[in-house]
């Protein structure tokens, strides 16, 4: 491969793709901010409440839905694609950007997550990890915008959990089918029925658990937020005009709480979905079986040449 | 009639929420004893300090699981059940 042409930084061009890149990652998050607005009913008092549904069409089988939850995360993806675009705009081999680092040090992180997770032989799911941990973290990361976080909607989280069942489930029937059957009566028959629950309980417990951290945080904001502007309605209601409705108390505190229930909680249950995903698919895989299949595989195929010569 | 039925429904409702929180308590056990071990680890053997770290988070989340089923029975109980026992109440008064 021959080197590519060093970028010029401050040609109008570059700084063009920059300005469209850059709007790439803030527009939905704007335009999300706008829909919000638009649609939210005024209210009063607290304000616990599912996705909002936006959108209903009638469809043979069963009506389809859009909620919020869909909204925001094609949003969040569009952002994260950007982003990426962003960092890897103008890859030299001498990195003249500053983002190629970021870009470097975010692969190499990720590169290294699997490989001492997962074993060399996953390698090349880098790219999966870190696409479920950033839309994960992000997703979580926008209630800091005041928008509703798709990861507190138990279907999104339980539909990423169900792409990881399938997985794991690929990966274990890769030692043969019958050898899982037979797996799930170990070690005596009577474990059976805990087996098969076993295996349905993964995706249960992973959806619940970042579902219900992301919406543990959201409902303790709200009614944080609720308590503090009505603490305040009762203090502070005596000023002349406007300023009595202005919830003065409600300013920066929540901010600060909103550091752990939601910041900490959301990155760490996007580090946690990614990592249980990468053990419970490495851990699938019965790699001694899976050998042993291998190796009749190869052996009945020189049988059958030898047969056919 | 109907009125009682539907304050009794109600409150006990609220009731069972709250004691499915009562799942909190186990969590909350079983992290702390994660995390004095960990502490306790560290205090062993500094240079580790990373690695116990991590595992603990880990394992301070999957612990946390069992109190989020807790919690999700209660949110359920708040939220939703009301909406849909209504309607039994009412067919069943009628």
């Amino acid at each position: 491969m021959t080197e590519a042409a060093t970028p010029d930084v401050k040609s109008t061009r570059f700084r063009a793709v920059d300005g469209a890149l850059i709007a790439m990652m803030i527009l939905p998050i704007l335009a999300l901010i706008v829909l919000k607005v638009l649609f939210t009913p005024a209210a009063d008092g607290v304000q616990i409440a599912g996705a909002m549904i936006y959108a209903e069409f009638e469809a043979p089988v069963m009506p389809v839905i859009i909620t919020e939850s869909q909204i925001n995360t094609w949003a969040v993806m569009i952002s994260i694609l950007g982003l990426c675009l962003y960092l890897t705009h103008g890859l030299t081999a001498k990195a003249v950007c500053r983002r190629q680092l970021i870009a470097e040090w975010i692969v190499e992180k990720c590169q290294g997550l699997v490989n001492s997770n997962m074993g060399d032989y996953f390698s090349a799911w880098a790219p999966f990890i870190a696409a479920i941990m950033a839309l994960s973290a992000f997703s979580s990361l926008i209630c800091l915008f005041g928008l509703f976080s798709p990861t507190g909607d138990v279907n999104v989280t339980f539909g990423w959990a169900l792409l990881v069942f399938f997985l794991i489930m690929y990966y274990k029937f890769r030692g043969g089918l019958w050898n899982y059957f037979i797996g799930l009566f170990k070690p005596i028959p009577v474990f059976a029925p805990m087996n098969l629950i076993g295996e349905f309980s993964t995706p249960i417990s992973m959806a619940f658990r970042h579902y219900g951290n992301v919406l543990s945080g959201a409902v303790i904001s709200a009614l944080i937020g609720s308590a503090l502007s009505g603490l305040s309605k009762s203090l502070l209601g005596w000023l002349p005009g406007f300023l009595g409705d202005i919830p003065f108390l409600r300013i920066g505190l929540p901010a600060v709480l909103s550091i752990y229930f939601d910041v900490f909680s959301g990155v760490m249950q996007a580090f946690i979905f990614a990592m249980l995903t990468m053990l419970n698919v490495s851990g699938a895989v019965p790699w001694e079986e899976w050998a042993a299949r291998r190796e009749k595989r190869k052996k009945l195929k020189e049988k059958l040449s030898k047969s056919a010569a | 009639m109907l009125e009682l039925a539907m304050g009794i429904m109600l409150g006990l409702l609220g009731l069972g929420a709250g004691c499915a929180m009562i799942a909190g308590i186990g969590p909350g056990i079983g992290e702390g004893n994660a995390v004095a071990k960990a502490c306790e680890a560290i205090g062993r053997q500094p240079e580790c300090k990373s690695d116990v770290t991590s595992t603990m988070i880990m394992g301070c989340a999957i612990a946390e699981t069992t109190g989020l089923y807790g919690l999700i029975v209660a949110i359920l109980l708040i939220f939703v059940a009301p909406g849909s026992f209504t309607g039994i109440l009412k067919e069943a008064i009628k």
